[in-house]
């Protein structure tokens, strides 16, 4: 009900959005076409010292005017840029809190019914096997599959694991090959698990750095040497790391097969975790319908039980996390360009103003000579240059402020806030036509000012 | 240098119109000092403005030059103004903001001439004027008579054809009137036209040539000597 809610919003805002951008670029061509045209019907003018000098004089005539102007605009500059960052950061830190797995990884883990079903009683124990996992390779749409056997202890604090005189405890899996993908490590020397490695239930192990550092030297190569694993002897294949940091390192991967053979657990599984490819939600839910189906049928329990197995799906979490980052970049969208249109509107009323004051001048101006295509020029520059030191004042803020933040910020919701160059580079052409279409109405009513109303005397 | 002919314009106010010029015939000669009179109200404004390029007319011709003068773009209008033109006003209407050096350099600004050339060009008109000392000075620091020395400056620069002065001395004691008119007579004799709308009698009598406005009509030589015998009549009407 709340989705299909929001999908609403979203493909309304969508849509407001992409009227306004068009609207926008409409307004834009048109500026910049104008622009173009006085500058190249007065290329002289636009490099011109002269013309600068003039610029930088009235500016500087009206001081408190000029730092309004700026201060609004600036700050609609920075409100945009500092949200839009930190929006990235959010994102970031989504992306980052699933970068420890596999972002299209189900994991499905055998635990107790709350249905009686086929005569059996509430709060029994559901326990996978082998043939569970056999079957479940079959389904069409699953591209990587692994079980997992728990060994006993595992859970808490890992296995005591020691060689010569060192002995800590890591997290130890037992799985297949396909694991690795389900975590996303990356293996730094050696190799992962293979399917040798579980049919002939060879006494291998995948470890992480941090594993290697506590046990091994500097410099020493680990692979090829042997550990002792909760009292049994292992060789070391291959090492990994994970993007996800050293808390998902502090661990080290067996054959399910050994370990099932090694610690007592003849042929069970406690947990089916596999990948989708790139399946949508929909898909995705109609894979594990078919896993759990095929589980609820062999171990005869109600397969719309909920607690019988647990799924965690990380499509429907994932999907659900970048629908809610999409609505909250275009609210910032949003808030930010319309704190910007407001500091340019604001800029327009500040330049018409300006052009009521100067209406003797501009009258004295075209009496003088000037055509009404200087006067245009003459307030179209000056608001193009208020807007853009002022937009460029509010660019640094944004920056230094997103800086301040990354550097505050403890939290891992947000990971290193910041705009990428196209979005400060498309700010700062915004800018300039967005100065241009703030001075052009008052530029237009300065071009129409009448000499002889503006030369009468006092 | 300049003839109109039938020239006439209507003011529309609200539904009323204002026939404010009525066939005004004028020709002046190249060279020529004339003055423009008439009592407030008998269209010396709006003739000076239509000579200056400043205001369109409804009827008959304007000729400045060889050039006709007529529904010119504002373009056209603005590069006349700027090559043809030179304005002195009653209230001087120098930029507040800028030096009496930067005033005269403004209409070379407008035809592209560079900053140092400009400024060089200036220096010389101010000396001209008699203001070379004063060139970094703004208006306010000025006297009335310097600032319309200055504007004055100003209308020369760019070696206009015909200088259009509209009351230049309204807003100055006689003494100071005195030495502007010297100068506008001085310019007058280096060959160019100097136009001068007055209500001063005296200012009038400095010119070689008198122009009398009365409703928007130019006083032939029979009114004018019928208003001569009779000051009264001419003050009723």
């Amino acid at each position: 009900m709340l989705i299909p809610l929001l999908k609403l919003i979203g493909i309304l805002a969508g849509l407001a959005i992409v009227v306004g951008v068009v609207v926008g670029l409409v307004l834009l061509v048109i500026a910049l076409v104008n622009m173009a045209w006085v500058t190249v019907m007065q290329w002289r003018d636009l490099v011109s010292f002269d013309r600068w000098t003039e610029v930088l004089v009235t500016i500087g005539r009206s001081k408190l005017r000029t730092a309004l102007t700026t201060i609004s605009v600036a700050w609609g500059i920075f409100v945009l840029v500092f949200l839009l960052g930190l929006g990235n950061g959010l994102d970031n830190g989504m992306r980052h809190e699933f970068a420890r797995d596999a972002t299209n990884g189900v994991w499905v883990q055998a635990n107790k019914t709350s249905v009686a079903h086929d005569g059996y009683d509430v709060g029994r124990r559901i326990t996978f096997d082998n043939r569970d996992f056999d079957r479940a390779q079959k389904i069409a749409g699953i591209d990587h599959i692994s079980g997992q056997y728990f060994i006993r202890g595992n859970r808490y604090g890992g296995m005591m694991t020691k060689r010569g005189g060192k002995a800590n405890s890591f997290e130890i899996d037992a799985v297949h090959p396909d694991a690795i993908y389900l975590a996303t490590h990356t293996i730094v020397a050696g190799r992962f698990l293979t399917a040798s490695d579980i049919m002939q239930r060879r006494k291998s192990v995948v470890v992480g750095q941090p594993v290697v550092q506590f046990l091994f030297g500097p410099g020493e190569d680990p692979i090829g040497e042997w550990i002792e694993v909760a009292g049994v002897p292992f060789q070391i294949v291959g090492v990994f790391t994970d993007p996800g940091g050293a808390e998902q390192e502090r661990k080290m991967y067996i054959p399910v097969t050994t370990a099932q053979l090694a610690f007592n657990g003849a042929d069970r599984l406690g947990m089916l975790e596999f990948t989708v490819g790139d399946a949508g939600p929909a898909e995705t839910q109609l894979i594990i319908d078919q896993v759990v189906g095929q589980l609820a049928e062999r171990h005869q329990f109600d397969s719309t039980d909920r607690q019988a197995v647990r799924v965690h799906n990380n499509v429907e979490q994932f999907q659900r996390f970048k629908m809610m980052f999409w609505m909250i970049s275009i609210f910032v969208m949003v808030i930010g360009f319309g704190t910007l249109a407001a500091g340019v509107v604001g800029v327009s009323n500040i330049m018409m103003i300006a052009v009521k004051e100067r209406t003797k001048e501009i009258g004295v101006r075209k009496a003088l000579g000037a055509t009404p295509r200087s006067i245009v020029f003459m307030i179209i520059q000056e608001a193009v240059f208020l807007t853009g030191i002022s937009g460029l004042l509010g660019l640094s803020a944004g920056v230094l402020a997103l800086e301040i933040t990354n550097w505050l910020a403890t939290t891992d919701f947000i990971r290193d806030p910041s705009i990428d160059l196209r979005v400060g580079v498309g700010a700062a052409l915004f800018l300039v036509a967005a100065g241009a279409l703030a001075g052009f109405f008052p530029a237009r009513s300065a071009a129409k000012v009448n000499p002889i109303h503006a030369l009468r005397d006092q | 240098m300049l003839r109109l002919s039938k020239v006439n314009k209507y003011y529309r106010v609200g539904t009323h119109s204002l026939h404010v010029l009525r066939d005004i015939d004028v020709e002046v000669a190249d060279g020529e000092f004339v003055a423009i009179m008439g009592a407030s109200g008998s269209g010396k404004s709006t003739l000076l403005n239509i000579l200056g390029i400043l205001d369109e007319y409804d009827s008959g011709e304007y000729w400045l030059g060889d050039t006709l003068i007529r529904s010119l773009s504002e373009s056209r209008a603005a590069h006349y103004r700027n090559r043809f033109i030179g304005f002195v006003f009653q209230s001087f209407n120098l930029l507040p903001f800028k030096t009496a050096l930067e005033n005269v350099a403004l209409p070379l600004y407008y035809q592209g001439v560079t900053r140092r050339k400009r400024n060089q060009i200036a220096g010389q008109y101010l000396e001209r004027v008699g203001l070379r000392d004063w060139a970094d000075h703004l208006p306010s620091e000025m006297s009335g008579g310097q600032k319309q020395r200055v504007a004055i400056a100003r209308a020369l620069i760019g070696k206009p054809r015909l200088i259009l002065a509209d009351e230049p001395t309204g807003a100055l004691d006689s003494e100071t009137s005195k030495q502007i008119m010297d100068l506008l007579s001085e310019i007058h004799q280096t060959g160019i036209t100097v136009l001068v709308v007055t209500h001063d009698s005296e200012v009038a009598a400095r010119t070689q040539r008198t122009i009398r406005l009365r409703d928007g009509k130019v006083m032939t030589a029979h009114e004018l000597a019928v208003s001569a015998s009779h000051p009264g009549m001419a003050a009723a009407t």
